[in-house]
């Protein structure tokens, strides 16, 4: 029965989250909207051939519903988006949506490699400096993680492709996947599918692809993950059931792990929420820099072009995105914290 | 014989001069329950933490022995130190608060040692716990033992603590005023517990307290520490007939009478405090002069 009245609870929770999501969203669409209209550019000027006449901007115009007031278009593109039509992108004539769907795997199985890249990274750096507290090692990795921290994901991106790509090539530094490779793949889940269809080959190619821009991201966020995990770990240690724990025999290593870090990951998981949510920000430039087929890189070209109707696709996306990441977080806090699960 | 013996035990904090412990002597012999009063800052968590090997980093011990069953803890490797210990004493904490894991259930933070280092199975480990739930009258140990320390109050919650401290037989158990933290009402009923499963367990009890009426209630023998220096070691029934160390004398004559609640309370007088001061540091020059580290 409690199970039962459990689910219910999270349900509930999980619905007026999503209410909230969905006006969260109207915000995002009006303010995009009307922003990219307001700013200096125009759509019609990046296609018209040279020597265009007024009476052929006017008709471009038209067509793509542009001389109609801003109240007018957004009214008309609101109704559309509503029957799930985002409009059609203006420098390629194809719909928003499947445009936008079909790039947004790139994007998640980077922001995703590069979430976990941080997640082992700084993860490690806080079991090792709480382990070796008060000794060198533990100086070093301050020091390290101040490092990561003060440098931009775009620059460690350029050294690394410095680094790793032309001082010393051992991974690809542009594009998703060697373009003369034959891919089997229905959906554009490169890796996960290369994965399940358990082509090595593939997946090793599309990860070697995929690891120097995942590592730029995650380094900066590595370092603060690093940081506050072994802040609240270093405040838990001294709490009296690690203590306890001591007198029962434990050693450090399962004191640290099986009684300090479960309580001490928490306040963790609520910064990793909020941080990834401004890693798949960080996409946007790091794609941009090794050539990645991801949403980042669709947007910059759409703002190039003025491609209105593929901006507010991508921002609307990026936003929808945010949101259910947040919601996630606040789940698995959830699932973790018994405290909350009861409440 | 006794089962925990301290040897002459000094300890100071890295880099002050200044000792925590000035050579504390002490035995407690099995099945017995020895006091160790003081103020604050005498040394007596100070003394409970040496024994279990939960000294704060940047404490250290400079001289003398912790024996557990005529085996000298210093002599051991820190890993067979910490199983030692685990095996053969445990702690019942001060505060039941937050000496329960928020985030584990109450089950396996009993049956834990009990798998883990003493190498139960886990069905009996738990038929263990439930039995020892069932020992410190808990209603329905089976939800006990299912439920979160959120869940439970703070006299329930010491109760468990008190059970996990019995569960694997110790020698010794170091109660770290185990009352302090709780409510007046329960106080008493968690005192009558412990000297009940004391009783029943044959258990050796170091009863680290500030509190010499829950020493009357409970102790056979007790140790008065001031500055980190034992300054009278006898029996509880010696101690309450008359003290024969001056400190402890005014110790006794500061605490508070129930029997007169309005008699005004006495502090330990100053001269009494320049006597024993005078003696810590006879005993520090007695200490230096023998090689001691001072620095």
């Amino acid at each position: 029965m409690r199970s039962v009245e459990r689910c219910l609870t999270l349900l509930r929770a999980v619905l007026s989250r999503l209410a909230t999501t969905l006006i969260t969203l109207i915000g995002v669409a009006v303010i995009v909207f009307f922003v990219i209209r307001v700013v200096p550019g125009n759509p019609i000027a990046m296609m018209v051939a040279p020597g265009a006449t007024e009476a052929d901007i006017a008709a471009l115009k038209a067509q793509y519903g542009l001389d109609k007031s801003i109240p007018v278009q957004f009214g008309i593109w609101l109704s559309g988006v509503v029957h799930g039509d985002f409009g059609t992108s203006i420098t390629t004539r194809q719909p928003v949506l499947s445009l936008v769907l079909s790039r947004l795997p790139a994007t998640l199985e980077l922001s995703v490699m590069a979430l976990i890249i941080a997640m082992i990274l700084g993860g490690f750096a806080a079991l090792t400096g709480t382990r070796l507290r008060g000794t060198r090692t533990e100086a070093a990795i301050d020091v390290g993680n101040g490092m990561a921290l003060s440098v931009p994901d775009f620059l460690w991106g350029l050294l690394l492709i410095l680094g790793f790509g032309v001082l010393l090539p051992v991974f690809h530094i542009s594009g998703r996947v060697t373009p003369s490779l034959d891919l089997p793949f229905v959906t554009n889940f490169y890796l996960t599918e290369a994965l399940l269809r358990l082509r090595f080959d593939l997946w090793a190619d599309i990860v070697s692809h995929m690891f120097l821009p995942a590592l730029a991201l995650a380094i900066p966020l590595a370092a603060i993950i690093g940081q506050l995990l072994k802040q609240s770990l270093k405040e838990t240690m001294h709490l009296d059931y690690v203590t306890l724990s001591r007198t029962k025999g434990y050693g450090e290593n399962h004191v640290i792990l099986r009684e300090a870090l479960p309580n001490a990951i928490l306040p963790t998981l609520t910064l990793v929420g909020v941080q990834f949510t401004f890693l798949i920000g960080g996409t946007v430039i790091i794609e941009r820099l090794f050539s990645y087929e991801g949403l980042g890189n669709m947007a910059i070209d759409a703002v190039i072009n003025r491609d209105l109707p593929l901006i507010q696709g991508i921002v609307i996306l990026f936003a929808l995105i945010f949101t259910l990441v947040n919601l996630a977080v606040d789940l698995c806090y959830a699932a973790l914290n018994p405290r909350l699960r009861h409440g | 014989m006794s089962f925990l013996e301290i040897r002459n035990l000094s300890a100071k904090v890295k880099g002050n001069p200044v000792r925590l412990l000035r050579g504390v002597s002490l035995e407690v012999e099995a099945g017995e329950v020895r006091g160790l009063v003081g103020e604050s800052g005498a040394g007596k968590s100070m003394i409970g933490k040496a024994i279990l090997g939960t000294l704060p980093a940047s404490v250290e011990l400079t001289a003398g022995q912790i024996l557990l069953g005529g085996e000298d803890l210093g002599a051991l490797s820190p890993k067979a130190r910490r199983s030692r210990i685990g095996a053969t004493c445990a702690l019942i904490p001060q505060d039941p608060l937050t000496a329960l894991n928020p985030s584990r259930r109450i089950g396996p933070q009993i049956t834990d040692r009990l798998v883990d280092i003493l190498g139960w199975g886990r069905a009996k480990a738990e038929a263990r716990a439930l039995e020892l739930l069932a020992e410190v009258h808990i209603p329905d140990p089976a939800r006990v033992l299912r439920a979160y320390p959120h869940e439970l109050s703070g006299g329930m919650r010491q109760r468990i603590l008190i059970a996990s401290a019995f569960a694997a037989e110790p020698k010794l158990i170091v109660a770290d005023e185990p009352t302090t933290a709780l409510d007046v009402t329960v106080q008493k009923q968690i005192l009558k517990l412990i000297a009940e499963m004391q009783a029943r367990h044959g258990t050796a009890l170091l009863f680290v307290t500030h509190d010499l009426g829950v020493v009357s209630k409970v102790c056979d023998r007790l140790s008065v520490l001031y500055g980190g220096m034992v300054v009278e070691d006898t029996t509880t029934r010696a101690f309450f007939a008359g003290p024969s160390h001056a400190y402890s004398r005014a110790l006794l004559a500061a605490t508070p009478k129930y029997t007169d609640p309005e008699g005004s309370l006495t502090p330990v007088p100053e001269e009494v405090l320049v006597a024993v001061q005078g003696e810590l540091v006879m005993a520090d020059r007695a200490y230096g002069r023998a090689g001691g580290t001072h620095g």
